[in-house]
């Protein structure tokens, strides 16, 4: 054959393909770190979500539809999310994204979600304080994780809080409404620990002590915890994000203090982080999610063991494929996934107006870590899990509660 | 017009202005004038992201006027662009809320009230000259202890480095008050006009587009005066400059401060094209993409930083679709081939193969 008809026929059938595709498939974005400083956290959200897919297609699709997934790379490039998501509704123009990681990368694209009418499932435990029309949260609020978190330690009888974080918006409002809510506890303000900082009319706008990204002297503050803690009826709140962990808990270890005398309680910290973590410095102390690897479930059994039988046999490029775990960002992917697929079918379309309009009259459906239930207000209603960290990376469920409700606007609401 | 064309001696720099001029008005054309049934027609989107380039390739000019002419090779050039959208950028958040009232990422932070120095920020022009006089000033002051301590070659760039990554760690704090990580997002209102709409984008192109053919006028200038004849003097031999009686540091201390200015310049101009400011523009990697881009484009040459700026920008913007796994390893590979065999980046090559092809042609 010439080169020329040859391409010619090459084109007749992409075009083909593209044409027959286009008729029966549903495209479908993620918005994943695949590069950069988010990527080792990111990378299981893609995966997730692919598998999520091929589930779905092989029992059918969405509405009869297959889904097409089309992943791009934002690759921990704040600026680039931004046109990303733009790329994805307006030239792929795709039904729905399930994507983003950190707040600001939310924050980014927040805007073109809204300009173009798109819509967004977001994933990962944050800050609250937010609610668009066009983002679904199914991440873990502030009062799915920390309140309840906070609840367990005053059961044990803790009487003394320590404060730490990440000097970034996470950490600050979640410790702000820590702070409201152990003083509307009867917790006196001497026995909240990490420092407090008021503006010139005397109110408190920080409370908690932060420390940069990828901070690694954490001496100062573990001998600052160390003498916060001898009563013996202390604990630390830790919203510490990444590899600070590292230097922080073997500082913590180093010191001679144990989980016994007082236990760090982690926000950030889930089954997947102990790829990058030592998990035997982090033995005893406590993480709070809405899964946990280790929940005893039909449904996380099959969920598990899909995911794993997907792993050997997908031929995605850059997918990791030994020693993988599953954890509560990438459940809430799962979910995500799950209930914009009922809502769709609900809504008997992929109209963004009307799947918003399903999802807002709630939809439940049964993920791994137990039912989960949309909300009027883009939060979703589910179990919150405390569990006690194994030497083996995974969590002992020691405490759970049952429909937590997704309330994102909790700043100022508790009072003494 | 013919005597705006005066800094452009040579036919061939002639054409090369008006070539990019025209190439600028027919993308904005093929936007504005072709449906967008036709396959002509160019999208919003697209223009929106080529505003970005433009802004990268003034970016990379204002980084090509240090290193390419004078051979000062700063790695801190984000620094400028960054504060240059910060300072707009502050006027941009103040137009998100009605006046006096905090904005959104403030009240964050448990501010109740506006401090002081935002208030002038709610004039534009304010904010423009601040844009200029920000970036200026932090150029001024480093650069006059920089020079005056004649810390030349690797020094001065490690240095640079080091300003930029501390004023990135001092951005990221929150007590900072620009916001943190978070930084500035979720622009409204620019001169009374929605940035959301397809009327704003092709706007903040044009002037995108503007700014960079001023900045290449302003650089075609100099090097035809005395000026830039000390400056690439400098550049070449600087020992020798000075013993010929030239205070090489008010020269250099110049340089530096313009280029600041344009740089600052440029990151007002991208900032309500990207959508989002976060301090992570002030990282040093930033730093080092610039020097990249005009690199690949090629240094010390007028066109190089712009067609460096926009062909790795654009292939970027490209690759994390295409090849989302593969894009760093494309890129990389490219920089390494452009290190490996192109010394002079593209322009360079270019030139080189024209002078062979046309030494070919000569005899025959």
């Amino acid at each position: 054959m010439r080169f020329k008809s040859s391409i010619l026929a090459a084109t007749a059938f992409a075009t083909g393909i593209s044409a027959s595709m286009a008729e029966d498939t549903v495209k479908v974005g993620v918005l994943h770190s695949l590069s950069g400083t988010m990527a080792i956290s990111e990378t299981s959200l893609r995966d997730v979500l692919l598998y999520t897919f091929d589930e779905i297609n092989a029992a059918g699709g969405v509405l009869g539809k297959k889904i097409e997934p089309i992943v791009v790379d934002g690759a921990s490039d704040w600026p680039l999310f931004a046109e990303k998501a733009e790329e994805l509704l307006v030239k792929e123009k795709t039904a729905v994204t399930f994507g983003c990681w950190t707040s600001v990368s939310r924050k980014s694209v927040l805007p073109v979600y809204e300009k173009h009418n798109g819509l967004l499932f977001y994933p990962v435990q944050y800050e609250g304080e937010e609610q668009s029309k066009n983002i679904f949260y199914t991440a873990e609020a502030v009062g799915q994780q920390a309140i309840p978190a906070v609840d367990y330690l005053l059961e044990e009888g803790m009487k003394k809080f320590y404060l730490i974080g990440t000097d970034y918006v996470y950490p600050q409002t979640t410790n702000l409404v820590l702070f409201e809510y152990l003083l509307s506890k009867g917790i006196p303000v001497e026995n909240i620990g990490g420092g407090l900082r008021k503006d010139a009319a005397g109110k408190v706008i920080s409370a908690g002590n932060y420390t940069p990204f990828g901070h690694s002297d954490f001496q100062q503050i573990v001998a600052d915890i160390k003498k916060f803690s001898a009563s013996g009826d202390a604990c630390v709140v830790n919203t510490i994000n990444g590899d600070a962990n590292v230097p922080f808990f073997k500082e913590f270890a180093a010191s001679g203090l144990t989980s016994e005398d007082c236990p760090v309680v982690s926000f950030s910290i889930s089954e997947d982080e102990f790829r990058a973590l030592p998990a035997k410095d982090l033995v005893g102390h406590l993480g709070c999610w809405t899964y946990f690897m280790s929940i005893d479930s039909p449904a996380n059994k099959k969920f598990k063991d899909g995911f794993q039988a997907w792993l050997k046999k997908t031929t995605v490029a850059g997918v990791v494929k030994e020693n993988r775990v599953t954890c509560s960002p990438m459940v809430l992917s799962y979910n995500g996934v799950y209930l914009w697929k009922a809502a769709v079918e609900k809504a008997g379309s992929f109209d963004v107006e009307k799947v918003t309009a399903a999802l807002q009259g709630g939809i439940s459906f049964e993920g791994p870590g137990g039912t989960v239930t949309s909300q009027k207000n883009h939060h979703v209603t589910k179990s919150v899990f405390i569990g006690e960290t194994l030497e083996t990376g995974q969590f002992d469920i020691i405490e759970s509660f049952k429909d937590v409700y997704g309330e994102p606007f909790l700043k100022g609401t508790f009072k003494k | 017009m013919i005597a705006a064309l005066k800094p452009f001696e040579a036919k061939s720099e002639r054409i090369t202005f008006l070539s990019m001029l025209a190439v600028l008005v027919v993308m904005l054309l093929l936007n504005t004038m072709v449906g967008e049934g036709s396959a002509l027609h160019l999208p919003a989107y697209t223009l929106g992201n080529w505003g970005k380039y433009l802004c990268y390739a003034v970016l990379a000019m204002s980084l090509n006027m240090l290193w390419g002419y004078t051979g000062l090779l700063c790695l801190g050039q984000c620094l400028f662009f960054a504060l240059g959208g910060y300072a707009f950028g502050m006027h941009l958040m103040l137009m998100t809320v009605d006046y006096g009232k905090v904005p959104e990422f403030m009240q964050f932070m448990g501010y109740h009230e506006l401090p002081g120095y935002w208030y002038p920020f709610y004039n534009p022009f304010v904010a423009i000259l601040a844009v200029m006089l920000v970036p200026g000033l932090v150029a001024f002051i480093f650069g006059f202890l920089a020079f005056r301590s004649r810390i030349k070659g690797v020094y001065f760039s490690i240095l640079t480095q080091a300003l930029t990554y501390a004023a990135a760690i001092l951005f990221f704090r929150n007590e900072t008050g620009f916001g943190g990580n978070n930084g500035f997002t979720n622009f409204k209102y620019l001169f009374g006009g929605d940035l959301r709409t397809i009327d704003a984008t092709r706007w903040l192109f044009a002037a995108s587009g503007i700014l960079l053919l001023l900045v290449y006028w302003i650089i075609a200038w100099l090097l035809t005066t005395k000026f830039g004849k000390v400056q690439l003097a400098i550049r070449d031999s600087e020992n020798r400059i000075r013993f010929s009686g030239y205070s090489t540091t008010h020269f250099k201390l110049f340089v530096f401060v313009l280029s600041a200015i344009v740089a600052g310049l440029a990151g007002a101009l991208y900032v309500p094209q990207a959508g989002i400011l976060n301090p992570s523009l002030m990282e040093p990697k930033i730093g080092l993409d610039i020097v990249v881009w005009v690199a690949v484009g090629g240094r010390g040459t007028k066109l190089g930083p712009i067609i460096g700026a926009v062909l790795v920008s654009a292939l970027k913007s490209y690759t994390t679709s295409a090849y989302p796994d593969y894009w760093l390893i494309i890129l990389g590979g490219l920089f390494v081939f452009v290190v490996l065999f192109m010394p002079d980046g593209i322009v360079g090559l270019t030139k080189k193969t024209w002078a062979k092809y046309r030494k070919k042609e000569v005899p025959a």
